[in-house]
């Protein structure tokens, strides 16, 4: 490729003027991978942060129970261990995936990325179910302060977590159709760095809603 | 950017800088750092999950234990499967995590600190309905 290919590509900010220069330019230039995943942590972070605005709105409200039952009484642990434990292998399997695509093998990619699915939709169910069983037995959204709080951080993040099965699906679909092409193994390590953010988000949320929910 | 990246660089000439190597990279060590993690999550969800109904320990150090136990998960989230190193391809990163931390402690204190002295300084709720009337 000549120099002036070289300096059309977007992210080549240094002087390239030649095929000579392209080696010493190499350890001046970023890789786009790099650039990539340093933009999508940037956008991570900012979930982050609009999350620890629920979890703040949810540490003020957690005692405003208007009469209604506190979640000593409403939170099942064995439950929230299950889904623990499938969001965490998901985290691990996800992982897997991504090795396997930036490897160019079918079989981990493959394998690992239906792992993935299966888990989190277990984690999904396991939160619809909850949900379903707490607005049957009258503690909604709608009864008390802290249970408006408490279904908008956990709904959020189950929010996410659907998104990131979607975006899960739309992955396999496009390694199917398009190989493993750089921009689309950049698109994969995106998506395992927000499906490994969102294994950290659920543990402040398991610790400080069902642990110190169930503990205190 | 690493020496080492400079040197494979070297072997693909053709390649403009910055794009990926056409080919993958070796997969088998990358499983051993997820399954690191993997084991040391499990074990503090484990030792979380046990604390948080024992009554071996002290009731009040529960919360704190809980919380200490979270924080160094999420460390090792970050360090064994978002991989974030401090190697110099990752210096930005690592101060955009700073920041977002900063962010998240001044969010999430303000608002406990806050709301707790306006707790404290608003007049009993059963006067302030007896002035409504």
């Amino acid at each position: 490729m000549s120099g002036i290919e070289a300096t059309a590509t977007p992210n080549s900010f240094g002087e390239v003027r030649g095929a000579g220069d392209l080696e010493h330019a190499a350890g001046r230039l970023m890789s786009k991978r790099i650039i990539v995943g340093y933009g999508f942590w940037i956008f991570l972070l900012s979930d982050i942060v609009m999350f620890s605005a629920f979890f703040a709105t949810y540490a003020v409200l957690v005692g405003q129970t208007a009469g209604g039952p506190s979640g000593r009484e409403l939170f099942d642990l064995r439950n929230t261990a299950i889904e623990t434990a499938c969001l965490l292998l998901s985290s691990f399997t996800c992982g897997i995936a991504n090795i396997g695509a930036q490897a160019h093998r079918g079989s981990w990619f493959y394998g690992a990325m239906t792992a993935t699915f299966i888990l989190g939709a277990a984690f999904i169910g396991l939160e619809v179910q909850e949900f379903a069983g707490l607005v049957a037995r009258g503690a909604g959204p709608t009864r008390s302060a802290f249970l408006s709080a408490f279904f908008t951080l956990v709904g959020c993040h189950g929010l996410h977590v659907t998104a990131g099965l979607l975006w899960l699906l739309t992955m396999m679909a496009q390694v199917f159709a398009k190989g493993y092409r750089a921009d689309i193994l950049r698109r994969m390590l995106c998506f395992s760095l927000f499906w490994h953010a969102l294994d950290i988000i659920w543990v402040a949320l398991f610790t400080m809603v069902y642990l110190m929910g169930a503990a205190s | 950017m690493s020496h080492s990246e400079h040197e494979r660089d070297k072997n693909y000439p053709d390649i403009a800088p910055g794009y990926e190597r056409p080919e993958g990279h070796d997969a088998e060590e990358g499983i051993g750092t997820y399954l690191t993690g993997l084991g040391l999550a499990t074990l503090l969800t484990a030792v979380s999950f046990f604390i948080a109904r024992t009554t071996l320990v002290w009731q009040p150090s529960i919360p704190v234990a809980l919380a200490v136990l979270a924080i160094a998960q999420m460390g090792v989230h970050l360090v064994f499967f978002l991989q974030i190193t401090t190697g110099p391809d990752n210096v930005n990163n690592v101060m955009a995590l700073f920041f977002g931390v900063l962010i998240v402690l001044l969010l999430l204190g303000g608002s406990l600190f806050i709301m707790a002295h306006l707790n404290q300084n608003m007049m009993p709720m059963d006067q302030i309905m007896q002035m409504q009337r």
